[in-house]
């Protein structure tokens, strides 16, 4: 036997216990939608895991509308220290449910346990922790005293780290004293229909948090509903649809879309960490990453050494089960998906770029993609440009730092970029000219909740994460609240409105003062 | 088991270098390796340590890892007795389970060599064999602070009196002051000190000391200077300066050590000693040394720990395994 073909160390799946039809989760109760329900599938072997409701037009309509009710009744009175309590105890069940959600999340997403384990889960609680900090402390935010929550916000997440997504969607708009519709995407929604019954366990006011399961129509439904801030990640192709939506109307809209991220690795860089920063920026979650590294600009007198180190280490990647502890690279979220991958790369072979993929065994059943890296790629080819949203590296090469800063910059996206180098000169250097929202430096695909994150370009625009990631659900106290425009538009005379949304000092802590009593009975 | 032989080092150094293995040359070379990250090595080491190794993998790791131990006493109030008794456990780690492996070797001062054979008698021998080394510290272990003359003779009476291993320390003082060609000679004159009247010679281990060096740039750097000198192993330390072997450091050994057969298709062995106890940090080190320089350098002649408590706490894993209850301290032998 070699001792490197480990024995099996599967986690259990017997800390889940899911249900076999999931609802929707409105006004904090799990209800039947309208729309046809769908399956969920295990991508690791297409297996069935449960029925999820899908919400039509007025699934959404009662979402949006329950939302607005608890913004208005409650969690708009509530002060920011009670809001705080809530998130911090969402927080601490995160934690406490750790392993269930690693467990659910690599079922249904196919992303490795010890990346759920170890990355998407600890990041979740830490983002609600982090913002829970904040909710009390909005002052702060950089929008002068007392700035106000927008009201409703709808979002949309994609499948590629699903809680997380949640995470840095919800908790941010909590702690601003926003209640939110969510719409997790529809190869990924049971961590979020699990996440419902945490928010249930926290008594967190009904309403405050909505969860509609659904296709790309329950999404549209949900950008076009009667909500104030649209919130996106996923695609460029839908970021631009839904920014043509919300044109012209009140909405307040953050979009987090693709990237075609440039990882540079100049000739003196700690070449050891270097190769294992590239592995980690392309192959971590199967490159279902928006911000992954996935083309690799090597400088060109080490580029032979780099990609000979780079293909030994990949024959070390073990490829299969997800639930496996020892699995590195899990499967490929969906059959599109796959066929999409598989598309590209073959235009990457029609091309004449050299492909070579780790010799690995892919299992017979589910969607499997083994870690594949093109050599020979030229700034033209269509897998140097597109995003690819899997374990595929096109390799290219620069020789100055000029050159290096060019190639990197020559993309419709900006989201992020990578800088290898033991000269921490150049590193500052070059991460001024480069154009990308995030520049990791001699590491990659880091992530804090105290760190903002974003893009330029096609990439999208906002940012989430830190104080900034605040500012995407808050408005200056001066500013007249969406929905008081639209009732400006309607009729209403402008100095009443203003009235309505910039209430009293003395009636605002009236309302404080209150909610602090009913939030220390609790 | 016999070392490479010095003219060979000298002639594949002089090869790789470039030139004559003197300060200037040395530190052009040294100083022209590519850095170390030291986030990213310990990130990477944190990685490797995560592996979940169950069932028969790790039934295969324990015995393994006993194969690989160098038992160690290393100390001043060592005895005749300590030794025999040392040596009795390595031969039989187990004596309530005669299918228990033996150790690799026994690792002992200068002076408790012939005490060492002596004991060891017909089990003495090649541990890739089966048998049972005995590896000897020498150089003016652990602080290496003496003329060369003396550590060359402690090498030499070592050798003499039957050792087949030589655990030596480099002078960790002028490493960091860059004279790296008096550490290259040293070295290479310890090397000299192991040849046995019959041309054959003992295996050389180099303790580099990582405590002392400080930054992964400079366990890096003495790694290759102590491959390029000879050594046979290079080993992380003596046991007496904290901190001793870590993952990190192991790594970024056997990371050099993989470079070093890329470049020249020699295999140089590595020995982390000091600090490992328990049988899940060992599988960690397995685990390290499969995934960064191949399976095959899990045996003897390529892979050590220098270890002492590590032995009961593997057998009373083992005798877990078996019996599928653990034990307790008073089922395995004291030493």
């Amino acid at each position: 036997m070699s001792f490197l073909e480990y024995a099996p160390a599967p986690e259990s799946r017997a800390i889940l216990s899911l249900r076999d039809r999931y609802g929707l989760f409105i006004d904090g109760e799990f209800v039947d939608g309208r729309g046809t329900p769908f399956q969920t599938i295990s991508p690791a072997n297409e297996e069935r895991i449960a029925e999820i409701a899908s919400a039509n037009t007025e699934d959404v309509a009662d979402a949006v509308a329950a939302a607005r009710r608890a913004y208005e009744r409650v969690w708009s009175k509530m002060s920011g220290r009670d809001r705080g309590k809530y998130l911090f105890r969402i927080a601490r069940l995160v934690q406490e449910r750790a392993r269930e959600l690693a467990v659910a999340e690599s079922l249904d997403n196919g992303k490795p346990i010890k990346e759920s384990r170890d990355v998407d889960v600890p990041l979740v609680a830490a983002w609600f922790f982090y913002y829970a900090g904040w909710a009390d402390k909005l002052d702060h935010a950089g929008l002068g005293a007392d700035p106000r929550a927008l009201g409703v916000a709808g979002q949309v997440i994609p499948w590629n780290f699903p809680l997380l997504m949640l995470a840095w969607k919800i908790a941010p708009a909590l702690a601003a004293g926003n209640t939110v519709v969510l719409k997790p995407a529809e190869t990924t929604p049971l961590t979020a229909l699990l996440f419902a019954e945490i928010l249930q366990q926290a008594e967190l006011p009904a309403g405050v948090v909505n969860i509609v399961t659904g296709a790309g129509e329950t999404g549209a439904a949900l950008v076009a509903a009667d909500v104030d801030k649209v919130a996106f990640t996923g695609s460029t192709g839908v970021g631009r649809a839904i920014a043509k939506q919300v044109a012209g109307t009140q909405k307040k809209v953050t979009l987090e879309l693709g990237g075609k991220a440039a990882n540079i690795v100049f000739d003196d860089a700690p070449i050891d960490q270097a190769i294992e920063g590239i592995v980690n920026g392309i192959f971590f979650n199967q490159g279902h990453v928006c911000c992954a590294g996935s083309r690799l600009l090597v400088q060109e007198n080490i580029h032979d050494e780099v990609v000979d180190r780079l293909k030994q280490r990949l024959s070390t990647l073990r490829l299969g089960d997800p639930l496996d502890k020892n699995t590195d690279i899990g499967a490929i979220n969906s059959a599109a998906q796959l066929a999409r991958i598989r598309e590209l790369s073959d235009v990457g072979v029609a091309e004449g770029a050299e492909r070579w993929s780790a010799p690995c065994e892919l299992p017979a059943e589910g969607f499997w993609f083994a870690p594949t890296i093109f050599t020979g790629v030229e700034t033209s080819h269509r897998i140097a440009r597109e995003e690819v949203f899997g374990p595929v590296l096109s390799v290219l090469s620069f020789r100055t730092p000029q050159e290096a800063i060019a190639k990197a910059n020559n993309t419709p996206y900006g989201l992020s970029a990578g800088i290898w180098s033991d000269k921490g000169s150049r590193i500052l250097a070059v991460a001024d000219q480069l154009r990308a929202g995030v520049i990791w430096a001699n590491t990659f695909n880091r992530f804090d909740p105290a760190s903002p994150f974003g893009g330029y370009k096609e990439s999208g625009y906002g940012r989430e994460g830190g104080r900034h990631g605040l500012g995407a659900y808050l408005a200056p106290a001066t500013s007249r609240s969406a929905r008081a425009a639209r009732a400006v538009e309607a009729s209403a005379p402008a100095a009443k409105a203003d009235a309505e949304a910039k209430p009293a000092p003395a009636e605002r802590s009236r309302r404080t003062s209150k909610s602090a009593e009913k939030g220390a009975a609790k | 088991m016999t070392g490479t032989t010095l003219v060979a080092a000298r002639e594949r150094a002089l090869a790789v270098l470039g030139g004559d293995p003197d300060d200037a040359t040395l530190r052009r070379y040294l100083h022209g390796i590519p850095g170390v990250d030291a986030v990213g090595l310990e990130q990477r080491a944190a990685g490797l340590g995560t592996r979940s190794i169950k069932t028969s993998s790790k039934a295969w790791a324990l015995d393994r890892i006993i194969s690989l131990i160098d038992l160690t006493t290393l100390e001043g109030a060592d005895t005749p007795g300590k030794v025999r008794s040392l040596v009795a456990k390595a031969q039989t780690p187990d004596p309530a389970d005669p299918g228990a492996p033996r150790v690799a070797a026994v690792c002992v001062y200068g002076d408790m060599v012939s005490t060492a054979v002596e004991a060891l008698g017909a089990a003495h021998g090649d541990p890739d064999d089966g048998a049972i080394s005995v590896a000897a510290v020498a150089t003016a272990f652990p602080s290496g602070r003496a003329s060369l003359d003396i550590k060359l003779a402690d090498t030499a009476e070592a050798v003499a009196a039957g050792a087949d291993e030589i655990d030596m320390v480099i002078d960790r003082g002028a490493f960091l002051a860059g004279r790296y060609g008096l550490v290259f000679d040293q070295i290479a004159a310890v090397k000299a000190a192991c040849r046995r009247a019959d041309g054959t010679s003992a295996s050389l281990k180099v303790i580099l000391e990582t405590g002392e060096l400080v930054t992964y740039d400079n366990v890096r750097r003495a790694s290759w200077l102590s491959i390029l000198a000879g050594g046979d192993f290079i080993k992380t330390s003596t046991g007496k300066v904290q901190p001793a072997a870590t993952l990190p450091v192991t790594l970024l050994m056997l990371e050099v050590v993989r470079d070093w057969h890329r470049l020249t298709g020699h295999k140089v062995g590595v020995k982390p000693a000091g600090g490992i106890r328990t049988s899940k940090d060992a599988i960690k080190y397995l685990v390290t040394v499969a995934e960064t320089v191949g399976e095959e350098w899990l045996v003897p002649h390529l892979f050590r720990f220098g270890a002492s408590s590590l032995l009961n706490d593997v057998l009373l894993q083992r005798q877990k395994l078996a019996s599928g209850h653990y034990s307790g301290a008073d089922y395995v032998t004291i030493d």
